[in-house]
């Protein structure tokens, strides 16, 4: 719309053009959005970096059998006779045997070459293992059971074993929702906290304020363009997991996408908190490094935080990273649906619902 | 637009502010006691060395920074009660904004624009300011000018009634303040009031109808240019150096014909006169009579700067 404006006498007559109540808040999106995407390093942190941690960490860490247990019995009277009984007996993996002098054998199993020694004594045989070392303990019990049943021991109860290798249970299926839940965590606190002392450093903010914009539309425009890249970053990464890893998706995607929208605006406020005031980005990631640190230690996103103490598990589950990796693995993993997840709902709304009333409240413009 | 508003435009004050102070963390007294008063049409200038509080004083009238004491008035409203009204008649470019560097030009100045119920079309403030070349450029890509000239786009974009820059020109090369100076003018003439802040006395004494000396927080020499400037005494000052160990006696020049002040600064006396052609044969008369040799001697019209130095003992700029 086009009006004259300029009916007062002194006002210089110009064409103006009438904005709507939303205008303000559509153009910082969009500003925020182009300024978003048109920086090459927010695309890789944010999109990139995690896919590639998911593809290296999912590489190494790969479900693939056990190397053969390997085992070196010291040359005397009557080792052959073992040697030859051991290699009779199936052993899952396989066993690799071989008969070194006693000093060399001996050596060899110091130097981790082999994973256990065999010391024959007559009418038996003497297990040398570290029980330190997992493969140790798994050879000597595997050669034992090998031994055993080749000089006809007969098993106490009858047992069948089956290969469960299914997707589901594997270390891949454990990472990629830890990953999501690690990745919500820094874009939300970097993404805001980064670019709101950024623009107060700049003086934009006090720019901003300078002019009629509404201050709740610039928060509103900051907290939607985050809600958007979360979109896109729950959908690559859990299409990764799907089609690289061949992830199962157990849970509904809505229930999935309320999670992380609930984990992004929560990490959102954290970041709005932490750059209230500070006035330099150095201080500002300072405060952000210490914030996110325990949860990247305890919430869970590589390894289960079960492997703590006892102790510090209610403290543990209390951080929001620990809510929303939790809620992420049940709804993804395990198929939850949303009303299970309650507690860590709360946990996390609290969070959000309270960084977002102090950050409000201690925030600085200029 | 507020009835307030509309009634305020009828009268020709547009800025009043009186007896404003603003002391910080209840030690640093930045302005103490300031009276302004602009008028419509007005070009406005606050004039002041580094640190003289010009900054303070008009983020305090921007409605950026709160006054210790003291009141302030904008088109008849003030920032408690009207900050809306107010924010959409007023533009401000700030001493130093860094806008987005990932926006072109022309998103800059949407983006601004959106910000106000109505604002100018952006194409035409792009010609206006010449950045029409530059619309799709990115503003990390713009030089300093292009850059000063955004900054004042972005606040000109609001279709704004009263403008308030700070320090439009710091840091700009000459052409590129001159472009600024054309700006300014060309919105006085449509009818726009300009407050600026700045330490040259030339752009003050070219572009400002009216002047405040601000030192230490305070007003301490206000008028139009050439008001200030015989105030010193005279508009044409003589400054000469001697060899020949002459007398530092202001008495001895202030006898001669014509002169309204001296100053001696660094080796050189200058002389405050009306009427340069009877004073320079009667002082090189004195010259001769003693014996004394003249080493330098120039002959040049009064200053803002000379006011400045007559009022404080010290130089605008002391860099």
């Amino acid at each position: 719309m086009i009006e004259r404006s300029g009916e007062v006498a002194s006002d210089p007559v110009r064409t103006t053009i009438v904005h709507g109540r939303w205008t303000g808040y559509r153009r910082l999106l969009q500003a925020r959005l182009k300024e978003l995407f048109r920086e090459p390093e927010v695309i890789f942190w944010i999109f990139l970096f995690p896919i590639l941690l998911a593809l290296g960490l999912g590489i190494a860490f790969r479900n693939k059998p056990p190397d053969a247990a390997r085992v070196v019995i010291a040359g005397q009277p009557g080792s052959e006779r073992i040697a030859a009984l051991l290699r009779q007996a199936p052993a899952v993996p396989p066993l690799k045997i071989e008969v070194q002098p006693p000093a060399q054998a001996a050596l060899n199993f110091r130097l981790g070459k082999f994973d256990v020694e065999l010391l024959p004594l007559a009418g038996g045989v003497e297990y040398v293992y570290d029980p330190a070392r997992p493969e140790s303990v798994l050879a000597r019990s595997l050669a034992n059971d090998a031994l055993q049943a080749a000089a006809g021991s007969k098993p106490a109860i009858t047992s069948l074993s089956r290969v469960n290798s299914e997707p589901g249970s594997r270390y891949i299926d454990f990472l990629i929702p830890g990953l999501l839940g690690m990745n919500l965590m820094g874009s939300g606190m970097w993404g805001i906290g980064f670019a709101l002392v950024e623009m107060r450093q700049r003086k934009l903010l006090k720019r901003y304020v300078a002019t009629p914009m509404r201050r709740g539309d610039f928060l509103l425009a900051l907290a939607t363009s985050r809600l958007i890249l979360m979109i896109i970053e729950v959908a690559m990464m859990l299409s990764f997991g799907v089609l690289v890893f061949h992830l199962r998706v157990a849970g509904s995607w809505l229930a999935i996408m309320l999670v992380s929208c609930l984990g992004a605006l929560t990490f959102a406020a954290l970041g709005l908190l932490t750059a209230s005031r500070a006035q330099k980005i150095e201080t500002a990631s300072g405060i952000m490094n210490v914030v996110m640190m325990p949860m990247w230690i305890f919430s869970g996103i590589f390894f289960s935080y079960e492997r703590f103490p006892a102790l510090a598990l209610p403290f543990i589950k209390l951080l929001p990273l620990t809510a929303l990796n939790d809620m992420l693995r049940a709804i993804i993993l395990q198929g939850s649906s949303l009303q299970s997840q309650a507690v860590p709902l709360l946990v996390l709304c609290l969070w959000g619902g309270i960084a977002f009333f102090f950050a409000v409240r201690f925030f600085r413009w200029t | 637009m507020g009835d307030q508003l509309r009634d305020a435009s009828s009268s020709p004050v547009v800025v009043r502010c009186k007896n404003l102070r603003k002391t910080y963390e209840g030690k640093v007294e930045a302005v103490r006691g300031l009276d302004l008063t602009i008028y419509t049409g007005q070009c406005y200038g606050l004039l002041g060395p580094n640190g003289a509080g010009k900054t303070t004083t008009i983020e305090i009238l921007e409605g950026l920074l709160e006054a210790t004491s003291g009141t302030v008035e904008i088109l008849g409203c003030n920032w408690r009660d009207h900050p809306a009204q107010l924010r959409e008649s007023i533009g401000v470019s700030l001493q130093e904004t860094r806008l987005s560097e990932k926006l072109s030009v022309r998103e800059t100045l949407e983006l601004f624009g959106g910000f106000y119920r109505s604002a100018r079309p952006v194409d035409e403030v792009l010609d206006e300011l010449a950045l029409r070349e530059k619309a799709d450029a990115w503003v990390g890509k713009l030089s300093g000018g292009q850059r000063q000239r955004l900054a004042i786009a972005t606040a000109l974009v609001g279709n704004p009634r009263v403008l308030f820059l700070d320090e439009p020109t710091t840091g700009l090369d000459p052409q590129s303040r001159r472009q600024v100076w054309e700006i300014v003018r060309r919105f006085q003439a449509e009818g726009g009031t300009v407050l600026l802040t700045t330490h040259y006395m030339d752009e003050a004494e070219r572009l400002c109808d009216y002047i405040s000396i601000i030192d230490h927080g305070k007003v301490i020499a206000a008028g139009t240019p050439p008001e200030l400037i015989s105030g010193v005494g005279g508009h044409h000052r003589v400054e000469f150096a001697l060899s020949g160990d002459p007398p530092l006696s202001a008495e001895l020049w202030r006898a001669l014909p014509g002169v309204g002040a001296v100053q001696f600064d660094d080796g050189v006396t200058a002389l405050t006169v009306e009427e340069p052609h009877r004073t320079i044969p009667a002082l090189l008369a004195v010259v001769e009579k003693n014996g004394w040799r003249l080493t330098q001697l120039t002959t040049r019209q009064s200053s803002l700067e000379d006011v400045f130095v007559n009022l404080t003992g010290r130089h605008l700029r002391e860099d």
